[in-house]
């Protein structure tokens, strides 16, 4: 029972098996897409990279939301906005890349940009040429968004059902402006029609191999922070603020501070796996910011067992799975779906799959 | 009375709420080191007087000092925590999610903003300090259960260890045995007992018996007032107290 | 009044002679002879043919206005099969939507080609328009005068002139009235006396009427006497100062009615919390199943239209009602005291109903017709007017709200309501059946969705996404007023309607939305709790 105070991970069974699997993942899918010849059966098609890359980005997603509501009982229905942020300013740097080579041919502006007739480029755009400048804006446009609204939301002590519903207004807040045209991110489409990232061809399956392994290494590695949190004693606050932050307060720990760090910090994971997602898929449009994204990625997490870290990416390989198949197969029953296992998860099933597999004591509820 | 300084002054202290008077002008002292109860009939004040203490609720007027250089009517609730007053609330409220160890340990001294708490370890002599207070509240067999499972004398003695863990000057503990069975009031008894000396402790109870069992002095309150003060003998035989209080 | 009118009007005072003499139709309609002497159109000349018209309005059949203001509009005209004669209704391309003139009914479609045009020019024209005010100038209905009135201050030539002066003679109801004098004071603003003038820029300074703001700005440039000019730029500014006035009159009314469904919304949902600590976030469709209903109402008695919104209104409380019944004792009564776990199945339920409604009614939006007496606007000056659906909601919402605030302070079950929502414990003490109260305050909450849902119909279209489109909206509501407080819901719906559309031409609807949120979570830094915090327990919790 007190293996949580153990730093190895014999001390954490489930999430060796986690990062034994992504390694498998990440030496599998390359083989079998790269050396297994296409005539074969076994051949992992560019569609089937995709897929998994996009799981294991929605991963990153149910990692960053059961980081605050699992461990810290913070739930945001708001969290695919900083996905999308992330997503967007990864956009930004796949349209600069494309250069010349839009419909319109303008070396600087977009397509879109020319389409409105603009005759500059807006002054947040500047910058977004160069790759390592928009991997600082993947996390820091999340980043900072959560900080603003965080120190808002937690200085005025929202918390509970308040604050889940103020961060739904936010992502349909930010879903109406990117509609927008004059915002200035490609209104209702968009970014897609992307050709390169770096330099390399978006449409090879090399470059889908690679993304996708960095995808693998970016997961484990914020699994690894998140679980170097919450196993800290920083990590049995933020589970203590959970239980009762009345009490915790009390005990002299700055609640609101503990609060806006790890929402801060679970921003950037969505963030950087909205970054990921978006050369992987291929397109970025407002949508991403519905309010429903968000609260499906609440699902993937309480499906798999909110309060484990791994239960919560296995939750959203899960229902995604799931997903694909059913709007593939039965297009109509997919919402039935999703809303039975809503109301099934949280009336039989409070700690998900892996609660239902384990018997564990110290990471319940 | 001795001249020497005390641990805690409240006077003149007065709260109101919609014109009703919680505390009228109440006065009294704690000495360091002594155990001191307060009894009073419902609505006397003594909850109010806690909250005054520890930052929940500001007096309409009066001061509240705590030694000689404390001000505790200018700071906030975590900083009257960290300037060593530690309250365990009527209703225990231990993390019942957490571990007991896990309890202690949250509310053990030192660090208490996010970053430091990321990399703080548990050293040799805080683990010691927490050993010695398990040992103190006799929950070292349980020390890895989780607070939900604990029986309500023993929720109560873990949240005494977690205010021992501030090793406070002062603790405030609103009626520690409501709800124990006989043998759990005795130890507790025991508990209290032992804490004074090296603290101070104030103790709100409505149980005779145990009051008798463990107090040297008892204020009874009534009508946020201080009415009688002394042994539990010389407060027993007062004519006032009877009247108000015992003898109801 | 003088009789005869002098100088080169007497032509228009013999045409109009039989109408002054004898203001309304002395003889019964009937229909064939007015049928006959509407065939008489398809082979007259341009002069005949004013005479045809004059006798067509003598006729005073019911259709004569629409027939003649059809003619002069160039629509009317007769099959080539059967020489019959038609009015157009409206054209699609080729085929042009046909209505009989007698009935004024749908005649169905037919080929441009198979029609021939009964034809008109400017002078006919000019003839049927002048008929046709008078005719209506001699209606009996007050609003068809004013009407008339109205349509001729437009154009004021001489005729029209005499025409009005004649009958402000003879009209009684003091609007129309007025409308008249601010005809002729129109007119002689052309006059060449200065001091005629001067007396008609008074009139007209009591208008609030964008035409003779116009008027009397163009007045104002060309006018040669200084006092004239003097009076005129006065009064111009007077009319500004009321239209705006009116105008934010107006968007306060639109805000109101904005606000009105955000209150019907927000009073269900702030009954759920309040009292039970639950978010239904099912309770938009909840909401949507009210409006299918009026819906299904309507498609179920096609003929009455006008009474099966009112039958939808009980109709809509039932479904959502026992919906909401039939969730909290199957799903939300395992969930209390678990906020955000109810928040989620309720989330679940949503999708599920929103599935159900594609499944059932299509994911195609559905329109519900808006009754009669619900349509057209109410008129109270020159510079407002008030749509009769968005009063009616207002209205209606008022109404809703005082039911509901007195059911829960006079009735027993309201007292037994309060009593669960303070203190469950003490109320269960006291013998009330808790769980009965839990399911008949969500089948109430639930129900107001429904009625909501009813109202919703009338402004939107029916669709599966009725209802998210407009619960984050009312979340806001809740959470600005106060989570369950009736009377903050009020407020708190009233002025974010209200703050919508004041923003709304400034900032564009979109903005105005952001606004309103960043606006609200700055509010919350100052009020945690919305402006009427609730005490009590439920408060307490989380």
């Amino acid at each position: 029972m007190l293996s949580f105070r153990n730093w190895g991970a014999g001390g954490d069974r489930g999430g060796a098996w986690f990062l034994a699997v992504l390694a498998v993942v990440a030496v599998a899918v390359p083989v079998f897409n790269q050396a297994v010849t296409q005539s074969s059966p076994f051949h992992l098609s560019a569609f089937g990279i995709t897929l998994i890359g996009k799981y294991l980005c929605y991963g990153m997603l149910a990692l960053s939301v059961d980081l605050i509501w699992g461990y810290c009982g913070i739930l945001s229905l708001g969290h695919a906005a900083f996905f999308s942020l992330g997503g967007y300013a990864m956009g930004m740097y796949l349209m600069r890349q494309i250069g010349a080579r839009g419909v319109y041919g303008d070396p600087i502006l977009p397509d879109f940009m020319v389409f409105l007739n603009w005759k500059a480029l807006p002054w947040f755009w500047y910058g977004f040429n160069h790759f390592p400048f928009a991997l600082v804006m993947m996390a820091l446009a999340p980043a900072s968004l959560a900080l603003v609204f965080g120190w808002f939301a937690f200085r005025s002590r929202v918390t509970g059902v308040y604050f889940s519903i103020i961060t739904q207004a936010l992502t349909y807040a930010l879903m109406l402006a990117f509609f927008r045209n004059d915002m200035g991110f490609g209104g209702n489409n968009g970014f897609t029609d992307f050709k390169e990232i770096l330099g390399f061809d978006l449409h090879s399956d090399r470059v889908r191999v690679v993304l996708l392994v960095v995808s693998t290494a970016a997961l484990a590695a914020s699994y690894t922070a998140c679980r170097a949190i919450v196993q800290s004693r920083a990590g049995r606050v933020i589970r203590a603020i959970r239980d009762a932050e009345s009490r915790t307060r009390f005990l002299g720990y700055p609640v609101e501070s503990f609060k806006l760090w790890l929402f801060v910090f679970s921003a950037v994971i969505a963030g950087v796996g909205g970054a990921l997602y978006v050369p992987q898929v291929g397109i970025i449009n407002p949508g991403e910011f519905a309010p429903i994204n968000s609260i499906e990625a609440v699902i993937w997490v309480a499906v798999g067992g909110r309060g484990t870290l791994y239960g919560a990416i296995a939750g959203a390989v899960l229902v995604n799975y799931a997903k694909t198949y059913l709007t593939g197969a039965f297009p109509e029953v997919w919402l039935y779906v999703l809303g039975a296992l809503f109301v099934l998860v949280t009336l039989f099933l409070p700690r998900g799959i892996v609660g239902l597999a384990s018997g564990r004591g110290d990471e319940k509820r | 009375m001795t001249v020497r300084d005390k641990r805690l002054y409240l006077e003149d202290l007065t709260v109101s709420f919609d014109g009703f008077k919680a505390l009228n002008k109440l006065s009294l002292y704690v000495d360091p080191g002594e155990l001191l109860c307060i009894i009073g009939p419902n609505g006397a004040g003594k909850t109010t007087m806690m909250d005054v203490i520890t930052g929940k609720t500001r007096p309409d007027s009066g001061t509240a000092w705590f030694g000689r250089g404390i001000d505790l009517l200018t700071l906030t609730e975590p900083e009257i925590v960290s300037a060593g007053i530690g309250r365990k609330f009527q209703k225990p409220s231990v993390f019942e999610q957490l571990t007991v160890l896990e309890n202690l340990e949250l509310a053990l001294s030192g660090p208490r903003s996010f970053p430091k708490m990321l990399r703080a370890r548990i050293t040799p002599a805080q683990q010691e300090r927490i050993d010695q207070v398990l040992e103190i509240i006799g929950l070292s067999p349980l020390r890895a259960s989780l607070g939900s499972i604990l029986a309500h004398g023993q929720k109560q003695w873990l949240e005494i260890g977690m205010l021992l863990m501030l090793n406070p000057e002062l603790l405030l503990v609103d009626e520690p045995v409501a709800g124990m069975t006989p043998h759990e009031i005795e130890r507790t008894a025991e508990l209290l007992r032992s804490l004074a000396g090296t603290h101070s402790v104030v103790v709100v109870e409505h149980d005779m018996s145990f009051v008798r069992s463990i107090a040297r002095r008892v204020i009874v309150l009534h009508e946020g007032q201080v009415i009688a003060e002394g042994d539990m003998d010389k407060v027993q035989k007062d004519a006032r107290v009877i009247e108000v209080y015992l003898g109801v | 009044m003088k009789f005869l009118p002098s100088g080169g009007q007497w032509v228009w005072t013999l045409l109009l002679a039989p109408w002054i003499l004898f203001p309304i139709q002395a003889q019964p309609p009937t229909d064939a002879a007015f049928l006959s002497t509407l065939g008489e159109l398809r082979e007259a000349s341009y002069s005949e043919k004013e005479t045809i018209a004059e006798r067509l309005s003598k006729t005073g059949h019911p259709s004569v206005r629409a027939v003649l203001t059809g003619f002069m509009e160039d629509r009317l005209c007769f099959r080539n099969s059967d020489r019959k004669v038609f009015l157009v209704k409206s054209n699609e391309g080729d085929s042009l939507n046909l209505a009989d003139p007698l009935t004024l009914k749908d005649a169905g479609f037919a080929s441009a080609d198979s029609l021939t045009k009964i034809g008109t020019n400017n002078g006919l024209r000019h003839v049927l328009r002048t008929t046709i005010a008078h005719f209506a100038l001699s209606s009996p209905d007050v609003s068809v005068r004013m009407e008339a009135v109205r349509e001729m201050q437009q154009s004021l030539d001489e005729p029209t002139v005499a025409l009005l002066r004649e009958r402000s003679g003879v009209e009684t109801n003091p609007g129309v009235k007025n409308e008249i004098a601010t005809g002729l004071a129109l007119a002689s603003l052309d006059g060449s006396d200065p001091n005629a003038r001067l007396e008609a820029v008074a009139t007209l300074g009591k208008s609030v009427s964008q035409v003779v703001r116009n008027r009397l700005a163009l007045l104002l440039e060309n006018e040669s006497d200084a006092k004239v000019r003097r009076a005129a730029a006065a009064a111009v500014a007077t009319i500004d100062q009321w239209r705006t006035f009116y105008s934010a009159i107006e968007t306060l009314f639109f805000g109101l009615s904005l606000g009105s469904v955000l209150v019907l919304i927000a009073i269900g949902l702030a009954i759920t919390f309040g009292v039970m600590g639950v978010i239904n976030m099912a309770h938009g469709e909840l909401m949507m199943l009210g409006a299918y209903t009026t819906y299904a109402v309507q498609t179920a008695m096609p003929g009455h239209i006008g009474l099966s919104v009112l039958v939808a209104i009980p109709a809509a409380f039932l479904v959502s009602g026992s919906t909401g019944v039939l969730l909290e004792r199957t799903i939300i009564r395992f969930l209390y005291g678990r906020p955000l776990e109810t928040l989620l199945a309720t989330f679940g339920v949503s999708l599920f109903l929103q599935q159900s409604v594609r499944s059932i009614f299509s994911a195609l939006n559905r329109s519900v017709v808006t009754p009669e007496w619900m349509s057209g606007s109410l008129r109270l000056n020159d510079a407002l007017t008030i749509t009769y659906n968005r009063l009616y909601i207002v209205i209606f919402t008022l109404l809703v709200f005082s039911l509901i605030l007195a059911v829960l302070k006079r009735t027993r079950i309201g007292l037994d309501i309060r009593a669960v929502s303070q203190n469950r414990a003490m109320a269960k003490a006291m013998g009330i059946r808790t769980e009965w109260v839990d399911a008949m305050t969500f089948g109430l909450g639930s129900g107001i969705a429904g009625v909501a849902g009813v109202a919703l119909s009338q402004l939107t279209n029916v669709g599966p996404n009725l209802g998210q489109s407009y619960i984050i909206d009312s979340f806001m509501v809740v959470v600005f007023g106060g989570v369950g407080n009736l009377w903050g819901s009020l407020i708190g719906g009233m002025s974010m309607g209200v703050l919508n559309k004041l923003l709304e031409p400034y900032a564009g609807a979109v903005l105005a939305k952001i606004f309103v949120l960043v606006a609200l979570i700055l509010f919350i830094q100052a009020r945690p709790r919305g402006l009427f915090p609730q005490a009590g327990r439920a408060a307490e919790d989380k």
